[in-house]
């Protein structure tokens, strides 16, 4: 008698588990669409084996990325700072959090953040992977300032978050890994790669003469000696993604990479923004002193401060720069202008 | 059919005692032999034959065609900075008599603008006005000046071009290969390459960063002085089985 109660329980339950399996359902893989010049040009993007990209995964994200009730008081969404009409940025020097808190640093635009090889995020490097990153802000008193306990509660409480979750990651459990997850997936779908210099390359348009004259100005090293940290054309990123002490201070009120690694000789290091859509993501630097583009070719041209941690890469440090003519700051800002993507900015798939 | 089978016979009883061994490359750096690592970076710790003391911030260079006998690597990238880089294995290398050499650099026939993705991916490209192609080195810090103040160098190595005239570049290949010898390989074995950063700034050319110090890639007769102190910067030292 004992021995067929024991069956039956067993079959039950393995009809349980069946039932149970019938109802993982199965993400779709998402294709990431890499532009033509970074396939031909760059390795492949960074796409973690245990965060693999699906259609569900990046929508998921997405939902999250604009929703507010990731912050304390659901009036701040990721978006809320990182706006699709400035690449990803804001138009603020710093950002105000949920409580008008004001931090020290600018917001920093997303975009092509799969091809940042090193996964080194933030002005100071401070976070490794897009989904660590994505975590920080959620809780950050002067960002988001929410609790993640309680923003689970209120995604598992949701009528529609649990079922996503379950089909993006196979489990309805939500947690903040969960959620960061989903965020990086969307987050590497942000991809900008059709400017007018990159039709340019692609032999789809031409420069003006000014845009080509400011191009030479970039690449010159004689000139504005750009190339070495903001990419090429044989660099699309416009960036290489690693950190520098660009001549801003004398004295450093924020050691940037330096406060993370340690190491003195890292002091007034910050990473390499990307020149790419740059008309859109002003203001520069990462304390947003620069309101212009025309204050920031300025800076290189003949505001360069000296300090013991200076890039080698940094010309003339003594002059106050590279001392470019006024026809070469113009021409050189136009062809940084020539970086903008307006496809990017506009693309209702970021929306 | 019976003469390919006599054919694997005779392969066969002619290989059979030669296991093919491994070959690895590890490339270490050096002060006229005080160590250098990245834990030495940003220090002024180094004085040049001309005596101007150097703090090194980057330092990273390529090495192409690198050759154990018939065996090839078409170029690797060597990072002292990141700490990448620092060895290189040839796996399945044939047992006996064989030579080993590499190029500081790319040769023009392999120094082709754009096509190394990996390269691409780190900035490690020459502009197109200075010719394309890529750097063969980047060693940037700085130096004391004459009035011991700091100053920044960039001691970049690539082809050498003249830009007289910008629309006829004449170039030349400064590249150069450095070989080792021949070494009898009979087990696996690690052979370390040591670059002398101080003949950077010595043999030939006395160097002297106060006068040559930055905008180096687009100064021909600095590209060919470049490459004159290089040939005496690499030596084989130990090697290990």
């Amino acid at each position: 008698m004992f021995k067929k109660y024991l069956f039956l329980l067993g079959f039950f339950l393995l009809m349980h588990c069946a039932s149970e399996e019938e109802e993982i359902y199965t993400p779709i893989p998402y294709n990431l669409e890499i532009p033509e010049l970074f396939a031909d040009k760059l390795i492949a993007p960074v796409i973690p084996t245990n965060n693999p990209l699906t259609e569900e995964g990046v929508a998921l994200g997405k939902k999250l990325f604009f929703d507010k009730i990731l912050s304390g008081d659901e009036t701040q969404s990721c978006a809320s700072c990182h706006s699709p009409k400035n690449a990803f940025t804001d138009e603020q020097q710093f950002s105000d959090g949920i409580d008008g808190k004001q931090g020290f640093r600018n917001a920093m635009p997303l975009f092509n953040l799969a091809w940042n090889f090193d996964e080194l995020f933030n002005w100071d490097g401070k976070e490794f992977s897009l989904e660590k990153q994505a975590f920080e802000p959620v809780s950050n008193p002067i960002e988001m300032h929410a609790n993640w306990k309680n923003v689970e509660q209120k995604l598992q409480n949701h009528p529609e978050y649990p079922t996503l979750f379950l089909q993006a990651f196979g489990y309805s459990e939500i947690d903040s890994v969960a959620v960061t997850k989903a965020i990086a997936q969307f987050e590497r779908t942000l991809i900008s790669g059709n400017s007018k210099f990159d039709q340019y390359l692609k032999g789809e348009t031409s420069l003006t003469p000014q845009e080509q004259n400011g191009f030479d100005v970039f690449m010159d090293e004689a000139k504005g000696d750009c190339f070495h940290c903001h990419g090429s054309n044989n660099n699309p990123l416009w960036t290489d993604n690693q950190f520098h002490n660009n001549g801003l201070d004398a004295n450093f009120s924020d050691a940037g990479l330096g406060a993370i690694t340690g190491d003195p000789a890292d002091d007034g290091k910050f990473k390499s923004p990307s020149i790419r859509n740059i008309a859109f993501t002003a203001p520069y630097m990462h304390d947003g002193r620069f309101k212009t583009l025309d204050e920031v070719i300025n800076h290189y041209s003949e505001g360069l401060q000296f300090s013991s941690t200076i890039d080698p890469l940094m010309k003339k440090v003594s002059q106050g720069g590279v001392q470019l003519s006024e026809k070469d700051k113009a021409d050189l800002k136009a062809f940084l202008l020539s970086l903008s993507d307006f496809d990017f900015i506009s693309n209702p798939a970021f929306k | 059919m019976a003469v390919l089978f006599s054919s694997c016979d005779e392969k066969k009883e002619c290989c059979v005692n030669f296991e093919p061994v491994s070959v690895t490359f590890k490339f270490t750096q050096n002060w006229d032999g005080v160590p250098v690592t990245s834990a030495d970076f940003n220090d002024f710790k180094f004085t040049t034959q001309n005596g101007e003391t150097v703090s090194i911030e980057k330092l990273r260079y390529v090495l192409s065609n690198i050759s154990v006998g018939s065996s090839v690597k078409n170029y690797h990238l060597i990072n002292i900075g990141e700490n990448t880089g620092a060895q290189l294995t040839f796996e399945e290398v044939s047992q006996g008599s064989n030579f080993l050499k590499f190029t500081f650099g790319f040769t023009d026939a392999n120094n082709i603008d754009g096509v190394y993705q990996d390269l691409n991916s780190v900035s490690f490209n020459v502009p197109g006005m200075l010719g394309g192609g890529y750097h063969y080195m980047q060693f940037d810090g700085k130096y004391k000046d004459t009035n011991n103040a700091d100053a920044n160098f960039n001691y970049h190595a690539i082809r050498a071009v003249d830009r007289t005239d910008p629309a006829n570049l004449i170039f030349q290949d400064t590249s150069f290969e450095v070989d080792l010898g021949t070494f009898d390989l009979k087990s696996d074995i690690t052979i370390e390459i040591k670059m002398n950063i101080a003949e950077w700034f010595k043999n030939p050319n006395s160097w002297n960063l106060n006068e040559l110090n930055t905008i180096l890639m687009p100064n021909f007769e600095a590209q060919k002085m470049i490459s004159d102190n290089g040939k005496n910067v690499f030596s084989f030292g130990a090697i290990t089985e």
